[in-house]
């Protein structure tokens, strides 16, 4: 099995003494599109930093496609695209130029640049800003150079933290398009998001830091799979008739919506039946909440009590 | 791994050229206005009052030292305000995530500050012909001396900038200590007409080395041993070299 990144007892004291991380064990095999997921100051920026070098690590191993970052960080930092959470390219310089002077810090000759910088501000929808200067872009454009310039040198390994922080949903569907295309076209990435939705939609593999541990480490499936019960939001034609739903914590939240709590096992359609037979319209359906929010919640909360016992 | 270092390597250096031209309206004209005025002041006004200095006529005397001056403040301060910005900005981790050695990345901002203490110098001394004849006595001290004094303050501005927290304190040095240093380093006077005491303590200055080598590369007259001059160059080179080698390989800084 080769793996992208392997993390063996990572620590990280930062001074002053603050633990950041506490130890984290991780693998993200090749191929793969993993999310890491946890609160703020959970460590998810601190394990990045030490991934890309950005930040030293107190101690324990890291290897990227098998290159120590200890033995043989060259060989390492070229395998890893990163696109931080904030914007780091210099706003005076041109978008065409952030990304070729990029490219050839990874050893990509200029010619060569200028053409994968066609090919990746096209992809990024950014060609026709090239030889605009960086500053005067819009938020969403900044977020899209950040990626084009971390795919410049075409990594094997894309580390993303928050990518989609502050972008419009309709761009934010885009990147999700493209994201996934460049995971089929097998280059690995890893994820960090606040939008858990997003998480859910685009990752196969999940971890979840808190408190600069590794308390969750499995497939999105499996996680999912832990969820009990999902709320669902019912829009109803009631013709002025008041819904009874036995069998299902529910509630009118007002005069056509109707929320419903259904555990895993007992499916929905018997709501439908009941909706039915009470001469009552089911006009569409959505999850209250994303159901990867919910275990998030729960698992950090668990997470949280365990500890609070232990003290 | 050398194709990757020496990509890396024309990168950086092409990034530090743009950079510096595309502002060329505080990083060029600036020290050409401030030169050509001391020309017109110094040498011309009143220098026509002072008549020789060590055979040549003060404006004469005082052209090397200026041209100095010039490439001194401009290699310092390119790479000093280039790296503190890029810390500010953040983009200094494009080359930190990047697979570009420490030696790189000082050649990189070394590359800028030459290219444009050069430009400066060249600028400067076109200045200079119109108010007096070019006379070299040596090239090859002319040039070895503006190579060496420029790679030496773009370190040393290099070291200011890792320190540097904030923008206030990548002025401090230019003036507080450089621009004294160099008014004191024999730019105006030959520091053979000092008493001994003053001459002593001048000795101290390293600028008055470079600035006595530079001279001697145009006039041929020294205020210092050459081979002294030269060795007080490399040895603050290296040494300058080293402290900044040793501080971005371990993050100072730059990695929390």
């Amino acid at each position: 099995m080769t793996y992208a990144l392997e993390i063996k007892d990572l620590k990280k004291v930062y001074k002053g003494g603050v633990k950041a991380l506490r130890g984290i064990d991780l693998t993200v095999e090749d191929g793969d599109f993993y999310a890491l997921l946890g609160p703020n100051g959970a460590g998810k920026s601190t394990t990045i930093g030490v991934v890309t070098s950005l930040v030293n690590k107190t101690s324990g191993k890291v290897k990227v496609f098998d290159y120590d970052i200890d033995t043989d960080l060259t060989r390492a930092k070229q395998q890893i695209g990163l696109v931080p959470q904030e914007f780091n390219f210099n706003p005076f310089e041109t978008v065409q130029q952030i990304v070729v002077n990029q490219a050839g810090y990874y050893g990509v000759p200029r010619k060569e640049a200028m053409k994968r910088s066609e090919k990746y501000l096209k992809q990024s929808d950014l060609w026709e800003k090239r030889d605009v200067r960086a500053r005067m872009l819009s938020g969403g454009m900044k977020r899209r150079l950040m990626i084009a310039r971390a795919l410049m040198h075409e990594p094997r390994l894309l580390i993303l933290d928050e990518p989609t922080a502050g972008v419009d949903i309709e761009l934010r569907r885009e990147m999700w398009d493209f994201l996934r295309e460049l995971n089929k076209s097998g280059t690995t990435i890893i994820l960090t998001t606040h939008y858990l939705e997003e998480a859910e939609m685009l990752c196969r593999n999940i971890g979840i830091i808190r408190a600069g541990e590794l308390i969750e480490d499995t497939s999105m499936k499996s996680l999912l799979s832990k969820l009990m019960f999902e709320t669902f939001i019912l829009d109803l034609d009631t013709s002025g008739k008041v819904p009874e739903i036995t069998g299902y914590p529910s509630e009118m939240v007002d005069e056509s919506t109707l929320h419903v709590e259904v555990e895993r096992n007992q499916g929905i359609n018997d709501v439908f039946e009941q909706l039915s037979q009470q001469g009552i319209k089911v006009l569409s359906m959505r999850n209250k909440s994303n159901r990867l929010e919910e275990l998030f919640l729960k698992i950090t909360e668990e997470n949280e009590h365990v500890e609070e016992a232990n003290v | 791994m050398f194709n990757l270092y020496f990509t890396a390597l024309k990168s950086l250096a092409v990034k530090e050229t743009n950079r510096y031209l595309r502002i060329w309206v505080q990083t060029l004209v600036p020290p050409v206005i401030t030169t050509s005025l001391y020309f017109i002041i110094f040498g011309n006004l009143i220098g026509g009052r002072i008549g020789q200095m060590e055979g040549f006529s003060y404006m004469e005397f005082i052209v090397p030292g200026l041209i100095m001056m010039s490439v001194i403040t401009s290699s310092y301060s390119n790479v000093s305000s280039s790296f503190f910005s890029q810390k500010f900005q953040k983009n200094i981790e494009e080359l930190l995530i990047a697979p570009v050695p420490t030696h790189v990345i000082m050649w990189g901002f070394v590359v800028g500050g030459l290219g444009r203490s050069i430009l400066v110098g060249t600028l400067v001394t076109t200045i200079s012909l119109f108010f007096v004849p070019l006379q070299a006595y040596s090239w090859v001290m002319i040039i070895v001396t503006l190579l060496m004094t420029s790679i030496l303050f773009s370190l040393a501005g290099l070291l200011n900038g890792i320190f540097a927290q904030s923008f206030d304190d990548v002025s401090i040095v230019p003036t507080f200590v450089l621009q004294p240093l160099t008014y004191l380093g024999g730019v105006f006077y030959s520091i053979s007409m000092l008493p001994p005491f003053w001459r002593a303590v001048s000795r101290v200055n390293p600028i008055v080395y470079m600035i006595s080598g530079f001279r001697y590369g145009f006039l041929g007259i020294i205020d210092v041993p050459i081979l002294l001059s030269m060795g007080i160059l490399v040895v603050f080179i290296v040494v300058l070299y080293a402290i900044d080698w040793y501080l971005i390989e371990t993050g100072r800084g730059l990695r929390s």
